[in-house]
């Protein structure tokens, strides 16, 4: 594509009527852009059910302060929760930041906004099934938020949905497997517009070991979206038969409920679907946990001006991690029962994928021995990724271990451990990709001192939701109790805890203010930014400030490696990737 | 902007991007019914006693479908190889011909559906008709998308022919991709349901 071509292009892109060009749009950067908000508001919403369920733990049987009558006298008589809606809450707190929030942020908007810029392509390979992806995750997201108006109210069996509890619960849960087709649909289209792209649409000289991180990230989170998720909606669609026209796929035989037995075939395995279904979910875990570490690879090398350490290393073990990650899953099942045989492999395979995760947070921290770091806000954010991602995987070890897993597995340990992963982990390492890519985006910086007041002040907060759990676990406290533990014998010595945690959730909660002020302000009041206002190597900072439609001036030509920093004699400290090697 | 590498094979990989992109979407679709085909190992071998097919089911009928689904397939090539050989007019009949194979198959399996319903046999009946229902139900389903899509090649979508040609064989080359995946998936629930 010429430069004239791209300007002719401009003048076409200006007579789009508004519903096409931002609603319907089949561009990659504003399907981004309608992924990145959705997803952020679906993550305020999934924080929101949780907070509501902190006062409930914190002060079990007092109306809910400001905001009780609002629930109706089904919900919170009186303004008091009652536990079916306290399960609902739960049910879709989960299902809500996994599936709507964090994966469609992480891969929807930040896979879809970057990967073209970064790789030198025009747009995504498929730009139609692009905005047909964002529209059936849209479609499901109505469908989820649905639920809670129809009898009996939302999904209310855990978000995982065990069988035979799920197929026996209210209404909500036919809603729920209906909205999951829908996001399945949509990570489907995604996933394989990804991969076809980075594959095929990459810039001349863009050989694979010259991609930035993030691109590696990226590519294996769609493997594992493309092949991890298909079981999951093969036990949805079961799960559905069994609710809907009556099957026993996870109903056993001679099940009683509330003194009636069921009229049904029975034969069926509920073990079953906990295999299908952690089948996707333990891959899920590398979908929420890998792009967060292209984030952070991409920031830290910037802010610490030296190419990252041990690249190659860190994307075999990013392979390598994809590819074990797809035998690690009866972990979250030794309290089945399913045997000491079948348990040793799944000990022994989820043992030898934590080393590749340290591989990679290894290197990450390595990279920052002798750089001259800038602590701008994407940089404090990345920064605290790498011990916050730390602790969640090095306490997952013991839940890797069925002798000490069966102790822990139904206690707030395991809450504990796998937030410290996806919530001071991912979460702030999605901020850092905010802070970071924002000024591309808009044309417009956000502010730092806003950013810094947001860094801080979270970090202290989530460190004191979390690490009580911890305590609290360690003492056996079940993580199902709808009264945060008042009759629970093991809980009495560290009830106090749970105004703790929750005080530190709402606290948390008033730190977000400031960046979502940040957020829309800068979009039109904050700094005028320029084309490469880091001083980045990686292609997406060639282009125009927002670029256009078509991304690229001039068709780019890769001649480097992704992170050129600091390179001796070089006349600046860093070296575009599109700058020619000097013969 | 123009997408590049839609028509015309990458260098490196030698391939267009939708050939790439429905390899992906066939290797999903594996692990799909690959999921369903596990859960009825696992179902079966953990039941006291399991039907066998023939039993129950019309394996005469489901045999005539087979031979009609591979028929199918064989047509869906020849429609491929019309377009490379430039005749359109053949490529009608062969395309033609693959849809009324699979609304042939899709009637014979109503029937086969409504008797089963007549003599009172439905998915709830027992674990072997569920899986039985529900596999050959999903299958259906997939028949029905690939009759669409092979629809709309052999009506509004065949215009393509004339203005761009080589990206409309490369469609039919897709669509080609996915009906022998459908019919493959057939070959496999065949035996397993009706013959086992």
């Amino acid at each position: 594509m010429d430069h004239v071509a791209t300007a002719g292009h401009h003048a076409h892109e200006e007579i789009l009527p508004f519903w096409r060009k931002y609603l319907f749009s089949q561009d990659h950067k504003t399907i981004g852009i309608q992924y990145g908000l959705t997803s952020l508001v679906f993550l305020l919403f999934g924080f929101t059910l949780m907070m509501l369920m902190r006062w409930q733990l914190a002060y079990p049987g007092q109306p809910i302060p400001f905001v009780g009558q609002w629930f109706g006298e089904a919900n919170a008589p009186g303004g008091v929760m009652v536990p079916e809606f306290y399960n609902q809450l739960g049910a879709m707190h989960g299902t809500i930041m996994v599936f709507l929030g964090v994966v469609p942020l992480a891969v929807g908007a930040f896979g879809n906004y970057i990967i073209p810029l970064q790789i030198g392509a025009p747009d995504m390979a498929f730009p139609k099934l692009n905005a047909a992806s964002y529209w059936s995750y849209f479609t499901g997201g109505v469908v989820m938020l649905s639920s809670f108006f129809v009898p009996g109210g939302a999904a209310n069996s855990g978000w995982t949905s065990y069988a035979p509890l799920s197929t026996i619960a209210t209404q909500g849960q036919t809603w729920w497997l209906l909205g999951m087709i829908f996001l399945i649909t949509s990570s489907l289209l995604g996933s394989v517009n990804i991969i076809v792209t980075i594959i095929q649409l990459r810039a001349k000289g863009m050989n694979f070991m010259r991609f930035p991180f993030f691109v590696w990230a990226q590519l294996v989170t769609s493997f594992l979206l493309l092949l991890a998720f298909p079981p999951l909606e093969a036990a949805g669609v079961m799960q559905l038969m069994d609710r809907v026209v009556g099957t026993s796929f996870f109903m056993p035989s001679g099940l009683v409920v509330a003194g009636q037995p069921l009229t049904n075939s029975g034969g069926g395995s509920p073990v079953l679907w906990q295999h299908l279904f952690w089948f996707l979910a333990h891959p899920e875990v590398y979908v929420l946990i890998l792009p967060a570490m292209g984030i952070v690879a991409e920031v830290i090398a910037n802010n610490t001006r030296k190419p990252l350490w041990g690249y190659k290393s860190i994307v075999y073990a990013t392979i390598f991690l994809g590819f074990m990650s797809f035998i690690v899953w009866a972990h979250h099942m030794f309290l089945t029962g399913m045997g000491t045989t079948i348990s040793a492999f799944f000990q022994t395979t989820t043992m030898i994928i934590s080393i590749p995760s340290v591989v990679i947070l290894t290197a990450l921290v390595l990279s920052l021995y002798g750089g001259s770091i800038r602590f701008t806000t994407p940089m404090l954010f990345a920064t605290a990724f790498l011990p916050m991602f730390g602790i969640g995987g090095l306490t997952g070890l013991p839940l890797g271990l069925a002798p000490t897993d069966i102790h822990l597995h139904d206690t707030y340990y395991v809450i504990g451990h796998f937030h410290y992963v996806v919530a001071p982990g991912t979460i702030f390492a999605l901020f850092a990709g905010i802070y970071h890519w924002f000024p591309k985006v808009t044309g417009h910086r956000m502010n730092e001192s806003l950013g810094k007041i947001h860094f801080w002040g979270s970090l202290v907060s989530i460190n004191f939701i979390f690490m009580p759990m911890f305590i609290q676990g360690l003492a056996g406290v079940s993580r199902r109790l709808y009264d945060g533990g008042q009759q629970y014998a093991h809980a009495q010595g560290v009830l106090y805890l749970n105004q703790v945690m929750s005080i530190a959730a709402w606290t948390l909660f008033v730190f977000q203010l400031p960046f979502i002020f940040n957020f829309f302000w800068s979009i039109w009041k904050g700094e005028k930014s320029s084309d490469n206002p880091w001083d980045a190597t990686t292609l997406e900072w060639q282009t125009p400030t927002p670029p256009g439609h078509g991304n690229f001036l001039i068709e780019p030509v890769v001649y480097r490696t992704p992170y050129e920093y600091s390179v001796p004699n070089a006349s600046k400290d860093f070296t575009p990737q599109t700058e020619p090697e000097k013969a | 902007m123009q997408i590049p590498y839609t028509v015309a094979p990458r260098q490196d990989t030698g391939l267009f991007n939708a050939k790439l992109g429905i390899w992906l979407f066939l290797a999903s679709e594996v692990m799909l019914f690959g999921a369903l085909f596990s859960s009825l190992v696992l179902l079966r071998t953990g039941a006291p006693e399991w039907p066998h097919g023939w039993d129950h089911l019309d394996w005469k009928l489901a045999t005539f479908n087979t031979i009609v689904l591979i028929s199918s397939s064989v047509t869906m090539v020849m429609a491929w190889a019309s377009l490379m050989m430039k005749d359109f007019s053949k490529f009608r009949i062969y395309l033609g011909g693959t849809i009324l194979l699979a609304l042939l198959f899709l009637v014979v399996k109503y029937f086969e559906y409504t008797h089963e319903f007549h003599l009172g046999i439905f998915p709830s009946t027992s674990a072997f008709f569920a899986v039985y229902f529900t596999m050959t139900g999903l299958h259906g389903l997939h028949i029905l998308g690939g009759i669409i899509v092979n629809g709309y090649l052999w009506g509004p979508g065949a215009r393509m022919w004339k203005t761009d040609p080589a990206r409309f064989t490369n469609r039919i080359e897709i669509a080609g991709l996915y009906w022998h995946f459908v019919d493959l998936v057939w070959i496999f629930l065949f035996p397993v349901l009706y013959l086992l």
